[in-house]
Parts: structure tokens; C-alpha cells; sequence
């Protein structure tokens, strides 16, 4: 679909394990998301999908297992404390001798990983433009002192202008001045994107992006996103329940069910694979 | 922007002329009239009202540590300030105490804040850890503490124990005859720093924690170190309107610096709308210009001819004000500005207060 794609990966998850005391939400999922490919992670419902995303942005400290983005590892766990006896999944002293790395979600995103909810979260005071502008705070070279008596103005001036650019690439240029929460649903979406891409991410996690829209708003969603991949150089990773937008757009997929890993494949591979078929596509009639 | 300069102009030409108002009203009416007293203290109040809106109507912080940095401020100042030549006095149960030097007024208006500050930044750290209402008793248990621990004897030397400080530079005596001026000029830097900071990259920080914590840390923004941030100034602030407050009493104990004050604040920023600046500040001067002056009738026994009017004893004020709180809080939970701002009004941004 562009011709960036390389087989460097941006992101590589290694035999993640995400337990919530006795639950294994994610069982032992490794899979890896190349320079400038779409990769979608797709699943029934509770298989895990949003708790992935979770480990990979600091939210969740997974149980076991290592998490690289660009070769650097960002998060490293093993077991410990009592979680050695709880623990349920596999591959449990894999890592016992690795010292664990844990990020707040805060410097994941220093690092160039930007994410969206599948609630949506704007703030919801804000207008659209404040919302944007928001996200470029994170790369900002002024202290509080130098902010509150206004010593920063060309950043503050290259801050606002980058905000307003995201706007108009983003097509909300026209309701900028809007309250975030007052715009029509697919805006919402497409504000918390330009949002995220004001932080200058490399790597771009969408949390079901085409949630609650129509399939005409679904195929424009495609399109946009990957607009902006192109237009940005980004990698995305997304979840996604419409399946249209995913075989439309993705490079690979992986299929997750019940925290485990049953697939992975291209598209094409991916509607042919009986597993998969049975698990998610095939057994129960909507 | 044309547009923008225009505004801060007509914001300016305003102040001005509520400052020459302020001056004006005290050379007519006297120093010693109801309303410079509301001039004065409504001014000191505005100071703290603002700061503590910047923690809980701009970062969302429920702190109601409040009156514990009005106290440290206050006690900063005073302690710095009384003259070497009456210290002996003041200090009469503790050999003239510990601090043997004076500083002038505006350094140590200062020092009241950045001592108030440094409290606010050890508090913080653990403090901060935690969410809503714990956050809430947390911070009001620190007040509590502070106020024992400044009375405790064995620093007396250094807080003169739970005897009065006085004889420091009061407003009457550092600006006669202008002290509203003094006050306006004090109070209207403090708040023009708040202004500018909430309208800083900063400040739209922390509203956005406000709105979203988890968002706003997926935005990038480290969630403790601006907490912080908004907590340390905040008490700056409240340092140096404590510092005011002590100025404008004359004379200073930790046992007037009780939870009920906090509460006083809490109820102005309440009133003149969480997340507004300029709602605090009107608020302030109504609340003090109500419970200092207009209201005193509710509190004072009333003979009509040979009728006495019920229910107007001493005490009744307060059952008045919790009354106005309560309606307050069920009908008009937005306060006066909601989270707009005076000079927003007219504008097309100004809408977004409201709900439709």
C-alpha cells in the first residue's frame, strides 16, 4: 500500500504475560510491527486487545515479558514477589535475570508513542485548538518561569501554529474554536488523532478508531489514516472491530483470543485461516 | 491578534480605573471606613481565592490545606519583620527569641512566599500521591498540624508559642493613608502572575489534567511534577496573601488560621465559579463586603418600636451563610462566571461555559 515499509521493527513485543492477580489477561503475546506498516490486532471482545495497549504505553506494568521500540527496550518484567507462585502463564524465569524497566505513560510518550482511547477522552473544556495545542506541551524547552512571563513566544508562537497545521491536515480547521465535546462523533475521532500526532510520535496506537461510526465514515476513516501515515512517516498499530476497514488497509494482522495469540497473517491469510475463523469469524452468526 | 490587544488594553484602562476608584474611595471615606476595610480584606482574600483556584479549579486539586501556608506565610513575615527595637518585648517569654535581624517589607513578603512554597514541595511529595477527597483530608490534617506545631513551646523562640505577634509593619503604617493602593498593587501582581501563568503552555497543562489524568498522561504531560508544580505555587501565593492578611489584622495568632478559613476560600471559589480567575476575585469582595459589613444587621438584636425581631442574635449570620452555600451549591453549582472569564464574555469562546 506506500512504499516506506521496510522490516525494521518499530515495536516488538516478547512473550508479554499480563496477569491481574489470578487472571491471565494476556497470555505469552509476541508479535512485531515493522517500519511504516498498518498492523491491526483484532479479537473477540475481553481477548485482551485494549490490555496490550495498555502494556506498550506504561499504563499496565505486564507481568513477564519484554516490550522494544526501536531495539530499546521500554518495558522488561519478570515475576516477583508473591507473583512467582500466582503466576499462571508461561516462560516465567525467561527474564529472571533482566533488571525490569518500567516508564510511566508519560515518557512512552516522550519516546514517540502516541495513542487515542476507545472511549474517547478529549478534554472536554477545551476547544478543539486547545486540545491540540495541549499536545505539543511534552517537546516544550521553557520552564514554568520563563512560560508565565512570556520568554518563550516563538515557541509558544511555533507551538500554536503547528496545533493550527494539524487542523487543517486533519480537515477541523473550520471548528477549531469549537468545544472538543461538541463536535459530531467522526470529528471527535479525528481530533483525538491530530492530538496525538502533535506529541511527534513515530509510532501511532489506535484504540478502535471506527468505534460507533457508519461504514461511509468508516471507509473516510481509512483513508485518512492512511493519509497521515504517508504524510507523516508513521507506523500504526490499531485495534479495530470493523472488519472492512482492517482487511481494507492493514499489512498484517494478528488475532487474539482469550489472551493468546491464534493468528497471524496478511489479510488474505487471515479470512482464510480456519482457527481464526472459528474463534471469531465463523461460530457465533451476528 | 489586533483583536487580542485590544482586549488587554480595555482589561488594563479597566484595572486603572478600579485602582483609582480604590484610592479615591479611601481619601474620601477615611482609612478607618466599613468600606476600606472590605477594600482591604476583600483585596487579601482575592489573592488566596485565586491561588486556590489554580489548584482546584485549573488542576482539579480538592486540596484544603488553604489556611496551613496563609499561616506559614504570615508567620514568615511577621517573624521577619518585627523591629529589632521591640522584639524584647514581643518576645518576652523566650529572651527576645532566636531571629535577631529585620527585612524590609517586600523581601519579606517574599520570603513568606517562598517559605510557604518549600513547605508545599515536602507536603507534596507524599501528599500528592493521592486522589479527591484523600487528597482533601490529607491536606487539611497538614493544616491542622501546622497550626499545633507553630503554637508548641519549644519553638516559641522562633514563633513567640501561641502568643500574639504584633508590632511587624501593618498596612496602616507602611503606605498611611494609601492602603488600598498598597494592597490593589500586591495583590493585582499576584494575580497578574496566575493570569499569565494559567494562560502559559503551563497552565493549559494543568487544565488538561483537570479534564483527563489519563489522557493528559498520554499526552506527555509527567502528571506528579506538574501537581507539584500547581501545588508549590499555589502556596506561594497563599504564603504571601497569608503574609497580607497578617498585615491588614495588625496582629497575628496561629489559632485564627482554623480550617473554617479554608473554608471561607473554598466558598468564594466556589461562588465565583471553579476555573475562573475574575469569578474569584468578585466573589471575594462580596462574600467580605457581606460578612464584614452588610450582613453584620443578622447578628445584631433588632428592636422595631416595641417589636423584636426574631431569629437576629449573634451567630445567625453564619446560619445565613450556610444557607446561601447550600442554595448555591443546588442551583447555581457554576457560581457566578462558571469557568469564563470576565473579559471572555463577548467573545465567541465565551460560549463555552455555558450548557445549551
Amino acid at each position: 500500500m506506500s512504499e516506506v515499509k521496510t522490516n525494521v521493527p518499530v515495536l516488538r513485543l516478547e512473550n508479554i504475560t499480563m496477569q491481574f492477580g489470578g487472571v491471565v489477561a494476556i497470555n505469552n503475546l509476541s508479535l512485531e510491527v515493522n517500519q511504516g506498516e498498518i498492523v491491526a490486532l483484532i479479537g473477540p471482545n475481553g481477548a485482551g486487545k485494549t490490555t496490550a495497549f495498555n502494556c506498550v504505553t506504561g499504563v499496565y506494568e505486564p507481568t513477564n515479558g519484554i516490550v522494544e521500540f526501536h531495539g530499546k527496550p521500554i518495558v522488561v518484567n519478570h515475576p516477583q514477589g508473591k507473583m512467582i507462585k500466582q503466576y499462571g502463564g508461561i516462560n516465567g524465569d525467561l527474564y529472571k535475570d533482566r533488571k525490569p524497566v518500567v516508564h510511566t505513560p508519560d515518557k512512552i510518550t516522550h519516546m514517540g508513542i502516541a495513542r487515542t482511547f476507545q472511549n474517547i477522552r478529549l478534554f472536554k473544556s477545551q476547544t478543539a485548538f486547545e486540545n491540540v495545542l495541549i499536545g505539543t506541551h511534552l517537546r516544550r524547552t521553557s520552564n514554568f518561569l520563563t512560560a508565565t512571563f512570556r520568554l518563550n513566544m516563538k515557541e509558544e508562537k511555533a507551538m500554536r501554529d503547528k496545533a493550527m497545521n494539524l487542523l487543517e491536515i486533519v480537515g477541523l480547521a473550520d471548528v477549531a474554536n469549537e468545544l472538543a465535546t461538541s463536535l459530531p462523533y467522526g470529528k471527535q475521532r479525528r481530533l483525538e488523532i491530530a492530538r496525538a500526532l502533535a506529541t511527534d510520535p513515530t509510532l501511532l496506537l489506535l484504540d478502535e478508531p471506527a468505534a460507533g461510526m457508519n461504514p461511509q465514515e468508516t471507509d473516510e476513516l481509512g483513508e485518512f489514516i492512511v493519509d497521515i501515515k504517508n504524510k507523516f512517516n508513521l507506523t500504526v498499530f490499531m485495534i479495530e472491530h470493523h472488519m472492512n476497514l482492517v482487511m481494507d488497509i492493514s499489512d498484517r494482522i494478528y488475532v487474539l483470543d482469550f489472551g493468546k495469540q491464534i493468528a497471524e497473517g496478511t489479510p488474505e491469510e487471515i479470512q482464510k485461516n480456519p482457527v481464526v475463523i472459528a474463534a471469531y469469524l465463523g461460530v457465533d452468526e451476528e | 491578534m489586533k483583536k487580542g490587544n485590544k482586549r488587554l488594553i480595555i482589561s488594563l484602562v479597566f484595572v486603572a480605573l478600579l485602582y483609582a476608584a480604590g484610592c479615591l474611595i479611601e481619601h474620601t471615606a477615611g482609612t478607618k471606613s466599613m468600606v476600606v476595610t472590605v477594600l482591604q480584606k476583600g483585596a487579601v482574600y482575592a489573592l488566596i481565592a485565586v491561588s486556590m483556584n489554580l489548584l482546584n479549579g485549573f488542576t482539579g486539586l480538592f486540596s484544603l490545606g488553604q489556611a496551613g501556608f496563609m499561616l506559614v506565610g504570615a508567620y514568615s513575615y511577621a517573624i521577619l519583620t518585627i523591629p529589632m527595637a521591640k522584639r524584647a518585648a514581643v518576645y518576652q517569654y523566650y529572651n527576645g527569641g532566636w531571629v535577631q535581624f529585620t527585612i524590609g517589607v517586600i523581601p519579606a513578603l517574599l520570603v513568606a512566599g517562598i517559605v510557604a512554597a518549600l513547605f508545599a514541595a515536602l507536603i507534596g511529595m507524599p501528599v500528592l500521591r493521592l486522589k479527591g477527597d484523600y487528597l482533601a483530608i490529607a491536606t487539611l490534617g497538614f493544616a491542622e498540624i501546622i497550626r499545633a506545631i507553630v503554637q508548641w513551646d519549644t519553638i516559641g523562640p522562633l514563633t513567640n508559642g501561641s502568643n500574639l505577634l504584633k508590632t511587624y509593619p501593618t498596612l496602616k503604617n507602611i503606605m498611611p493613608g494609601n492602603t488600598v493602593l498598597f494592597t490593589f498593587i500586591v495583590v493585582g501582581v499576584c494575580i497578574g502572575l496566575i493570569l499569565l501563568l494559567i494562560n502559559s503552555t503551563y497552565g493549559r497543562a494543568f487544565k488538561a489534567i483537570r479534564d483527563d489524568e489519563v489522557a493528559a498522561e498520554a499526552m506527555g504531560i509527567n502528571l506528579f511534577r506538574h501537581k507539584q508544580m500547581a501545588f508549590v505555587i499555589s502556596s506561594f501565593f497563599a504564603g504571601i496573601g497569608g503574609a497580607l492578611l497578617a498585615m491588614y489584622q495588625g496582629s497575628l495568632q496561629a489559632n485564627s488560621f482554623k480550617s473554617s478559613m479554608t473554608y471561607e476560600i473554598l466558598l468564594i471559589v466556589v461562588i465565583g465559579g471553579m476555573g475562573s480567575v475574575s469569578g474569584s476575585i468578585m466573589a471575594s469582595f462580596l462574600f467580605i463586603a457581606c460578612s464584614e459589613w452588610w450582613l453584620r444587621f443578622l447578628d445584631a438584636e433588632t428592636v422595631l418600636g416595641n417589636f423584636k425581631v426574631p431569629l437576629l442574635a449573634p451567630g445567625f449570620r453564619m446560619v445565613v451563610f450556610s444557607v446561601v452555600i447550600m442554595v448555591v451549591v443546588l442551583f447555581f453549582r457554576k457560581g457566578i462566571m462558571g469557568d469564563r472569564e470576565l473579559w471572555e464574555l463577548g467573545s465567541r469562546r465565551g460560549a463555552k461555559g455555558g450548557r445549551k
